[in-house]
């Protein structure tokens, strides 16, 4: 977690989450929860004085607004994700719910987690905006719509479905683009597969539950071998009952993909700004090419691109000189205008390729020790895993050896 | 003693037996089932130390014989292997045969080793030839007929080689058995040619005899036993308990294996998206390959957990579960005997004409009836025995076998740790806390 400025100021957390009901916009009665957001300024912690922390309460829809606010204002930044509106990839019907109480606490954590990511970025954490969503719980709302980021919002949704084909793409954007989608689609399907195993593996373990049960009423009928039956069948209970603390674990591998699989979104949503920018270039310089070309004409009288104008002009006959003479003048107005114009895009153009380029670095770092550091996590937690079986086995060959 | 298959077994079991020089005046009143005096002398299943000349030929004396087949295991003289399933095409059907080869010291065999196959019919005759001799003993059951699904089954691999095993444990368990294994029927199914076999199998009791005896058994099936000694019932009670304990956990084990089966599914999908992924990468490719092969090789030793355990507890618990047929057939017997006898006893006190023959039948009854008690009481403790041996060495095994699991894939997933710290080092980054 790099040190930001704001990060050296305070600590973030997300502590709690509670329900709420209330009367939505359309005046019905609604129940949604709250998430409670601490901050502590950090030397106070290490004086060692601990005052109570400033706090207040947030819904997700907040969270949602934040996001789209920093998404518009600063487009060249790999934008951290939310974790998910609605439980996905789910291996068991019951935390498909988004009132359960284990989908609410994963959701906590995720909400921690990108408050966290926002305020390490070396862009997003100086935002004015940001901080207020920490700090001032009421009229916050206002204060971000005041900045008029919705009507930018709109345009850019817009323009980022839009279809449109650039010329020349700066190639690191295009491979960018590419491997957005490639990891999108890598990590759906591990997720899937996943949730899959994950379930399966449950009933494995779960019906070993009814050794327990069977070796109990066995017990019961047997002399010599009752005993042995009886403790080998509380080991085979243990062993069934482990599976919960298992997939639990688990399912923190599984959020830790699922933000990534989210990033890939918001990398691809920069690389789609970098193509609207050269996009907006192109067809600047595209206009200023094709007025140049009408000047050249028009100047020289030869016309070179069929033009109706000049279509006309043949039937009807040629313009007075003072006609063209207003017409040169004004597209060297144009033309201006339009040099002025490509210049801006231009070095729009750059400046977003150089900060985007700088912010994908960035991510390319922070995603390899991320996604390195959990695929370590699996493996500790499936060498967990392993050692739990061996116990339990080891065990239970005890009891049978009893019998 | 009508109804039990004339045999000529020879009287002495065990080659190491000791056979006192005169048994004249202990031999029981029985005229025609050789099987029954090789249980009643004492050269019965005893192996020369642990015989007495003097021991009387009480009923209660035999069961003792039963506890010195304790020393078996040392003395074990006989081993019979069943192999090589062959399949033969005639002109009416297609059958499996299966190699029996036995290797003996047994005096009374002819030679040392013996090679003969056998088909499924032929275990099948052999078990009904020796259930019909001793009816209260118990005979350990042979795998079912092929399970309904067509004819196709009958010769799918899987099937055949779990068929063989089961017919392997079959014929030695008859080979372990103290009455079973000096049995004449089954010396000639370990050691005739077929044809020698085909021609012996068509001797035996006339079929109108055999009819005879089951109207018999029916009748006295009907009638009914009236005062079934206790442990006899107790003995009931526990093969029903017993036979519902068994045949759950042959459920449940099944069960497993389909969990297991459909998980391996599932996770044999991982492993390659993780290696998909690897293409994507750089500096993650590494990871995620070698993820990728964690992952796969887990699968490998999940799908060998799977075969043990079809190979290993099933088998087992499915025999097991057989044997309670068994079981309740032989009580069922036994009552039956018990009944007749009861019967006998009733027409004496009521009849006034044969009353000499009705004795005569009656004391065959009293005899049978003690005999086969004896023989059930002795038989339960063994099988009780035996069952409490395979039990316990097939859940030790299936225990041992899923430690010995967990413990690969514990390796597999170390090693991996053990890569990517090195690497981590070497890069100066990670912290493993």
């Amino acid at each position: 977690v790099e040190r930001t400025s704001l990060l050296k100021m305070m600590e973030i957390s997300v502590a709690e989450a509670e329900k709420r009901t209330g009367k939505n916009a359309v005046n019905m009665q609604e129940t949604y929860t709250v998430y409670l957001i601490e901050t502590r300024p950090v030397d106070a912690a290490s004086e060692g004085t601990n005052p109570v922390p400033d706090s207040l309460w947030r819904r997700y829809s907040e969270f949602e607004l934040l996001r789209n606010y920093l998404l518009v204002t600063y487009p060249f930044s790999v934008v951290p994700p939310l974790p998910e509106k609605r439980a996905e990839f789910v291996w068991h019907k019951l935390s498909a719910d988004n009132m359960d109480p284990d989908f609410v606490e994963r959701r906590r954590v995720g909400l921690e987690n990108f408050l966290l990511r926002v305020a390490s970025h070396p862009d997003l954490s100086s935002d004015k905006i940001f901080y207020s969503f920490l700090t001032e719980e009421n009229g916050w709302k206002e204060t971000v719509f005041e900045t008029g980021f919705q009507a930018k919002a709109d345009s850019r949704l817009k323009a980022l479905n839009a279809t449109f084909r650039v010329k020349n793409p700066d190639k690191r954007f295009a491979e960018m683009k590419h491997y957005g989608d490639e990891l999108q689609s890598v990590i759906s399907q591990l997720l899937r597969v996943r949730a899959r195993a994950a379930d399966r593996l449950y009933g494995v373990y779960k019906v070993h539950g009814n050794y327990g049960r069977v070796f109990s009423e066995w017990s019961a009928i047997e002399k010599e071998m009752g005993d042995g039956l009886q403790s080998a069948g509380h080991h085979m209970d243990a062993y069934a009952a482990s599976v919960d603390d298992i997939l639990e674990e688990e399912e923190h591998y599984a959020d830790q993909l699922k933000e990534y699989l989210f990033y890939a979104d918001a990398l691809r949503a920069v690389c789609r700004k970098h193509e609207l920018t050269q996009y907006e270039l192109e067809m600047a310089a595209q206009d200023l090419t094709s007025k140049k070309q009408q000047r050249e004409e028009l100047a020289t009288g030869t016309i070179r691109t069929f033009s109706l104008k000049g279509m006309t002009s043949k039937l009807f006959g040629q313009e007075t000189p003072e006609q063209r003479e207003a017409k040169l003048k004004m597209l060297e107005t144009q033309i201006e205008e339009g040099e002025e114009l490509v210049k801006e895009r231009n070095a729009e153009c750059e400046e977003f390729v150089k900060s985007a380029w700088v912010d994908i670095e960035r991510f390319k770092e922070q995603k390899d020790h991320d996604l390195r550091e959990a695929l370590i996590s699996y493996a500790i937690m499936q060498i967990s895993m392993c050692k739990k079986g061996i116990q339990v086995w080891n065990n239970a060959k005890e009891c049978f050896s009893k019998m | 003693m009508s109804g039990f298959v004339v045999d000529s077994t020879v009287s002495s079991g065990n080659s190491s037996v000791a056979i006192p020089t005169d048994i004249s005046g202990q031999i029981l009143d029985l005229d025609e089932d050789d099987d029954l005096e090789v249980f009643s002398k004492d050269t019965t299943v005893t192996d020369g130390s642990s015989f007495n000349a003097s021991m009387q030929t009480s009923p209660a004396s035999m069961i003792n014989q039963y506890k010195f087949e304790e020393d078996a295991e040392d003395t074990k003289d006989i081993f019979v292997t069943v192999d090589n399933p062959e399949s033969h095409v005639t002109a009416i059907e297609t059958y499996i045969t299966y190699r029996v080869v036995t290797k003996t010291t047994r005096s009374e065999f002819d030679s040392s080793e013996f090679e003969v196959r056998r088909r499924y019919q032929d275990f099948l005759w052999l078990k009904g030839r020796l259930e019909e001799a001793h009816p209260t003993l118990i005979v350990h059951p042979l795998p079912e007929k092929f399970v309904v699904k067509g004819m196709v089954e009958r010769f799918n691999e899987d099937f055949i080689e779990t068929r063989r095993r089961a017919l392997h444990r079959f014929l030695n368990k008859i080979a372990e058995h103290p009455i079973f294994s000096s049995s004449e029927d089954f010396k000639i199914f370990l050691t005739a040619a077929s044809g020698e076999l085909t021609s012996y199998k068509k001797q035996g009791p006339g079929f109108l005899s055999r009819m005879g005896e089951t109207v018999k058994a029916v009748a006295a099936a009907v009638r009914g036993v009236r005062n079934r000694p206790q442990e006899f019932t107790e003995m009931q009670e526990y093969v029903e308990a017993f036979s519902q304990k068994i045949s759950s956990l042959d459920k449940v084990t099944q069960r497993i294996v389909r969990e297991q089966k459909e998980y391996l599914e599932e996770l044999k999908e991982c492993g390659p998206t993780y290696a998909l992924w690897s293409q994507s990468e750089e500096e993650l490719a590494e990871p995620l390959k070698d993820v990728a092969g964690c992952v796969d090789r887990c699968c490998k030793e999940t799908e060998e957990q799977v075969k043990n355990l079809n190979d290993n507890l099933i088998p087992v618990l499915h025999e097991y579960a057989l044997c309670t047929d068994t079981l309740k057939a032989v009580l069922r017997r036994r009552d039956n005997i018990q009944a007749d006898f009861e019967a006998k006893t009733e027409a004496l006190a009521t009849k006034k004409a044969d009353r000499d023959t009705m004795r005569d039948d009656l004391d065959k009854a009293e005899d049978r009836l003690e005999w086969a008690n004896n023989a059930l009481k002795s038989d339960w403790t063994r099988w009780q025995k035996d069952m409490r041996t395979d039990l316990r060495s097939a859940f030790v095994d299936t225990a041992e076998r899923n430690v010995n699991y967990y413990e690969k894939c514990l390796a597999v997933w170390e090693s991996f740790l053990h890569s990517q710290r090195t690497d981590a080092e070497g890069n100066g980054n990670v912290d493993f806390s």
